[in-house]
């Protein structure tokens, strides 16, 4: 019988069709986030070359310095930019969105949760997937966003070094970014473990509780 | 100690005096008999239970931080995900517990189906769970418009079209329920309203009349033997055993292993892989960019799919209002179960073979429905989801002639373990 409703759901299910929701193959981000050291790269290099257009209006300075292990001081020296005074503000923008509006023709996304929206492996496959194309606005278009309305502001960057090295700095980015769309998420994964050890323990003695008051019962 | 003990058992007579807390102990725990044979499938009941306190233990500390406004609602999230002091924990509870609480409910439901837990004396007990089972969608539905990501606001805009599709009154009625011309400031705040205040005192009364009726009828058992039938001299029934401390402890063991999975789930997939919160959602909502694919939470999903099942205008009716028609119908049929299933006995155990054929491919078509719920329109055949709905329907209108019909195995006056008759 069992085997039988199996047989049968299977049949129904692959009958049912085959998805083709993604039209792009995003490449593996393969990021660590309990990775601290690629996580500080990772923050500098947002700071440096994303926060001209973008902001990240949920990610304080304060938490990235607890969580990154990262000075106060060195936060407020080399991070800390655009109008961004206090060590509890969040990462701002030089760009406000009516200007990127007018430059852009679309305002540029603030991208606290971006890494949660698109998810990791497509902010990786996006940030290396930029190419040449004399017919984009920029310059540049993208693999996995065609007529990409972002300049690519990273190309002196990406020539500058390896692919190798170069997909490894995007690695760190990409690692941030979903850090930054979750910054609790590196300690729940740790803690989590935890969690479930105690209740395994906590197994024990309920189910040997039942089986003392179930003992007369057949 | 013992002087201690003595004005304990003084209170408590102080209390019993002018409350019956001792009677009511008695009559709901510790003398009230039930069957010895429930298996796992029993478990869901008491699961939800669970589900429920930790959606309103959860949600009134969500309500502390959270701002029904506009502007603010979206951020407040944020806030409380990263500032508030373990708010991420609480909201985790909260948006995982909801996806739990409704597998615990459908998995409770299921069993109602597998063992005819619904029919006579149990027909109220099955209509104020249905009661509850349509309060708890009410209820997930107006939780997810709350953080006003863009899937809150677009899956809002979907159901409440909707009620647009209503004849005559049906624009005038979804301009009443949205409070506006477009699911706006005035939308968001009076969801707030239902969600934390309105549906869950009705769903705690809901609960507890539904345990009240329960009680007065006593549980069903996967034989589906009566057991007050049979009873020795005390009164007591042969094949019961007292809730406490037997179930009490029983269950015990449910309740760390559900623990145990939710917790898994809040520390290492919140999101549900995107089935507990939609990737869309981790963008404010935004009236100028449409989801690619709108699709509602996964314990929405058999519903939506019949939904869209209807796709051709006829009798001069639109499809998309024969689409509400459909699945308020899938609903609404549910309801009369205690009286569509004619069959001398109750549990699947002793159904003839056309039942058990019938559930089998019911709940086939069901769980496929679900699927295709999620997926976007175009991406089965187009006969996929009507067929699937012709069968859930057919399930239920079918059943007064099927259960009637076929021939079912004597059920037992006693419970059987193991093939043996039991010694008491």
């Amino acid at each position: 019988m069992r085997l039988l409703i199996i047989t049968i759901t299977m049949l129904l299910f692959s009958t049912v069709g085959h998805a083709s929701d993604a039209p792009v193959e995003l490449k593996s981000a393969d990021t660590d986030i309990h990775d601290k050291e690629s996580l500080r790269r990772g923050a500098q290099l947002f700071i440096d070359h994303c926060t001209t257009c973008h902001s990240a209006k949920y990610m304080r300075f304060e938490r990235i310095a607890q969580d990154l292990e990262i000075s106060e001081e060195d936060v407020k020296n080399n991070m800390m930019r655009f109008g961004a005074t206090k060590i509890t503000d969040s990462i701002k923008s030089a760009l406000t969105p009516e200007a990127g509006e007018q430059v852009y023709g679309i305002a540029p996304p603030d991208l606290t949760l971006e890494a949660k929206y698109q998810g990791v492996d497509w902010v990786f496959s996006y940030l290396t997937g930029f190419y040449k194309d004399e017919n984009a606005t920029f310059g540049y278009n993208n693999h996995v966003m065609n007529n990409v309305a972002m300049p690519w502001v990273l190309a002196p960057l990406q020539d500058s070094m390896s692919e190798e090295e170069f997909s490894g700095n995007m690695r760190d980015l990409t690692n941030f970014m979903d850090y930054m769309a979750e910054p609790i998420k590196p300690w729940r994964q740790n803690f989590g473990k935890y969690v479930i050890i105690f209740l395994l323990i906590l197994l024990i003695p309920v189910w040997l509780l039942k089986k003392e008051y179930w003992r007369d019962i057949q | 100690m013992s002087t201690l003990r003595k004005k304990g058992t003084e209170l408590l007579y102080w209390v019993d005096y002018r409350l019956p807390v001792i009677k009511a102990f008695k009559t709901h725990m510790s003398e009230y008999y039930a069957p010895k044979n429930l298996n796992f499938w029993y478990f869901f009941g008491v699961l939800a239970i669970l589900a429920f306190a930790n959606q309103l233990l959860s949600g009134i500390w969500l309500t502390m931080f959270y701002t029904p406004t506009l502007e603010g609602a979206f951020d407040s999230i944020e806030y409380i995900m990263r500032d508030v002091e373990s708010g991420w924990i609480i909201r985790y509870m909260h948006e995982v517990g909801a996806s739990f609480f409704f597998i615990a409910v459908y998995l409770h439901i299921y069993r109602g189906f597998l063992y005819g837990s619904y029919k006579e004396p149990r027909e109220l007990v099955w209509l104020i769970g249905m009661v509850i089972y349509l309060l708890m969608m009410a209820e997930g539905f107006f939780g997810y418009v709350l953080p006003f990501g863009n899937m809150s606001y677009w899956g809002a805009k979907v159901i409440l079209s909707l009620i647009g599709t209503i004849p005559l009154v049906g624009e005038d009625l979804q301009i009443w329920v949205q409070g506006d011309f477009f699911i706006g400031g005035a939308t968001l705040s009076r969801f707030f309203a239902f969600h934390v205040a309105l549906v869950p005192i009705i769903l705690i009364a809901g609960v507890f009349l539904h345990l009240i009726a329960l009680h007065q009828v006593g549980s069903n058992n996967p034989e589906g033997v009566d057991i007050k039938a049979q009873k020795d001299k005390e009164g007591k029934p042969l094949d019961g055993i007292p809730f406490h401390p037997y179930y009490t402890v029983h269950d015990l063991i449910p309740v760390v292993i559900f623990f145990m999975i939710f917790f898994a789930a809040i520390f290492y997939f919140p999101d549900g892989g995107g089935y507990f919160i939609e990737p869309p959602n981790y963008v404010p909502a935004n009236n100028l960019s449409t989801p690619e694919h709108i699709a509602p939470v996964w314990y929405f999903t058999p519903f939506y799919a019949m939904l869209r099942a209807v796709t051709v205008n006829f009798l001069g009716i639109d499809a998309k209002l024969w689409g509400l028609v459909v699945m308020a119908g899938a609903i609404a049929i549910v309801f009369f179960l205690p009286w569509l299933d004619r069959s001398p006995v109750r549990s699947i155990r002793y159904k003839g073979r056309i039942s058990k054929a019938f559930l089998m491919i019911w709940t086939i078509s069901f769980l496929c429905l679900g699927v295709l719920g999620i997926k976007p329109a175009d991406w089965a055949p187009f006969w996929a989801s009507p067929v699937f709905t012709f069968i859930y329907f057919a399930y239920f209108v079918l059943m007064p002639f099927y259960t009637k019909w076929e021939t079912c195995k004597t059920v037992p006056d006693r419970i059987y373990v193991h093939g043996k008759r039991q010694q008491q």
